[in-house]
């Protein structure tokens, strides 16, 4: 496995690899929406936490179609499965690679950027750290979501479509965490429901996520 | 030990391409199978590697089996080398299954490359060097000399000798001769007669 998280990683920083699309992504959204919407503390500041995790959700989503696709398309998929690690240890192993890449960047990107959006500074940390307990939900979802489209040639939409929906939880619960953090509101329960989500994501999709790339591989 | 395949029927997606497939390969031994395009060599060869579960019979642990299908799977952004360390790593083996398949195809001085400067046979030569990589006995080939030059053709019919003599074995489809003296198996007399599919609810509706 961590031969296979090596190599991700190796291949996400080289030319071409897709790293910083997401942030990238991030990066521009934080920096157009107080240009579209005017410098207005005032109107901003509310809508902070739900613009940074919209923006995290969408940056996430990219490069989701990459996971496994690629593996598909150069023949490394199928040479995976006839490897002595587990498909479900391939599918963990991708989604952390992807979370690595993508997530954790963004949680900590998010803190220099909620000052565009005149996010309240007591409401840093607990955006900060919503996102890093939120974030391997979205990877996880996707990598089951890229793993039921492997097949398919212009798979992208019909992933963003599967997967949408299924994010709404953790947006919902991630977003009011920091919500209630800029209000000076306890956090626990959402916080609490938004690292269930993730626990119960990273304990049982793998076993999904495995299944489905068997069916695609016959 | 004997690669030794029972009635197996094998399927493509929901069809059913091969029905009692049947041969005893001993050690040390190629089989070749023949048949026209569509026959279904590769369905028979992705079943055999455990890729694709058969519908029916018995047929040897793909545990066993090492694959190399018309893709190569080498990475274009990383080196061969880091391809083949890659490969090793996760097949469990060394340095020195490397160094012996980077030895035997040549691949010394295009060790540091990136694939994706490399050409085509040069590629499939570092795709066919992953199948020493893997220690694994048994060789599923699919059109292994395809884009290799006469010199390569040679080179690989040496390697593969070299396998068999050691006591592996080897099922490979293909449409020259490598030179090698092998048992052969058309895949025609297996072609399934009806057009069944089979129902599988879940695979419907992943697809």
């Amino acid at each position: 496995m961590n031969a296979l998280l090596l190599r991700d990683l190796r291949l996400a920083i080289r030319a071409g690899g897709g790293f910083g699309l997401g942030l990238a992504f991030f990066l521009i959204l934080a920096t157009l929406v107080p240009l579209a919407v005017g410098p207005r503390p005032d109107l901003l500041a509310p809508v902070a936490p739900g613009i940074l995790w919209l923006g995290a959700l969408l940056a996430c989503l990219l490069s989701l179609d990459r996971i496994f696709a690629l593996d598909a398309e150069d023949g490394s998929l199928d040479l995976l499965a006839m490897a002595p690690l587990p498909l479900e240890g391939v599918a963990t192993t991708k989604a952390l690679a992807h979370w690595i890449t993508t997530g954790l960047p963004l949680a900590l990107a998010a803190g220099p950027l909620s000052l565009l959006l005149f996010l309240s500074a007591s409401a840093l940390p607990w955006l900060i750290l919503a996102l890093l307990v939120g974030t391997p939900a979205l990877s996880w979802l996707g990598t089951f979501g890229a793993a039921l489209t492997v097949g398919l040639r212009r798979g992208s939409l019909l992933l963003s479509l599967l997967v949408l929906p299924l994010y709404i939880p953790t947006l919902v619960f991630g977003a009011e965490v920091v919500r209630r953090g800029a209000a000076g509101l306890p956090v626990a329960t959402p916080l609490a429901l938004l690292a269930a989500i993730t626990l119960g994501c990273v304990a049982l999709l793998p076993f999904a996520t495995a299944a489905a790339l068997r069916v695609n591989l016959r | 030990m004997d690669v030794t395949v029972t009635d197996l029927t094998c399927r493509r997606g929901e069809a059913i391409v091969l029905e009692g497939v049947s041969f005893v390969l001993p050690p040390g031994r190629a089989l070749a199978l023949r048949g026209p395009n569509g026959a279904g060599k590769t369905t028979l060869l992705r079943t055999l590697a455990g890729l694709t579960p058969p519908v029916a019979g018995t047929m040897p642990d793909p545990e066993r089996a090492a694959y190399a299908a018309h893709a190569d799977g080498l990475k274009a952004q990383l080196t061969i080398g880091e391809n083949l360390a890659f490969w090793a790593a996760i097949f469990g083996t060394g340095r020195a299954e490397i160094e012996k398949a980077a030895m035997a195809f040549d691949l010394g001085p295009l060790h540091g490359r990136l694939a994706a400067e490399l050409s085509a046979g040069q590629k499939r030569r570092a795709g066919l060097a992953r199948l020493l990589v893997t220690g694994r006995p048994l060789w599923l080939l699919d059109e292994p000399t395809v884009s290799l030059d006469r010199a390569a053709v040679d080179r690989f019919a040496r390697v593969m000798r070299a396998h068999l003599d050691a006591g592996g074995s080897a099922i490979l489809a293909t449409h020259i001769d490598l030179g090698i003296e092998a048992d052969e198996l058309d895949v025609t007399v297996f072609v399934a007669k009806s057009d069944a599919t089979l129902r599988d609810p879940f695979a419907e509706a992943v697809e």
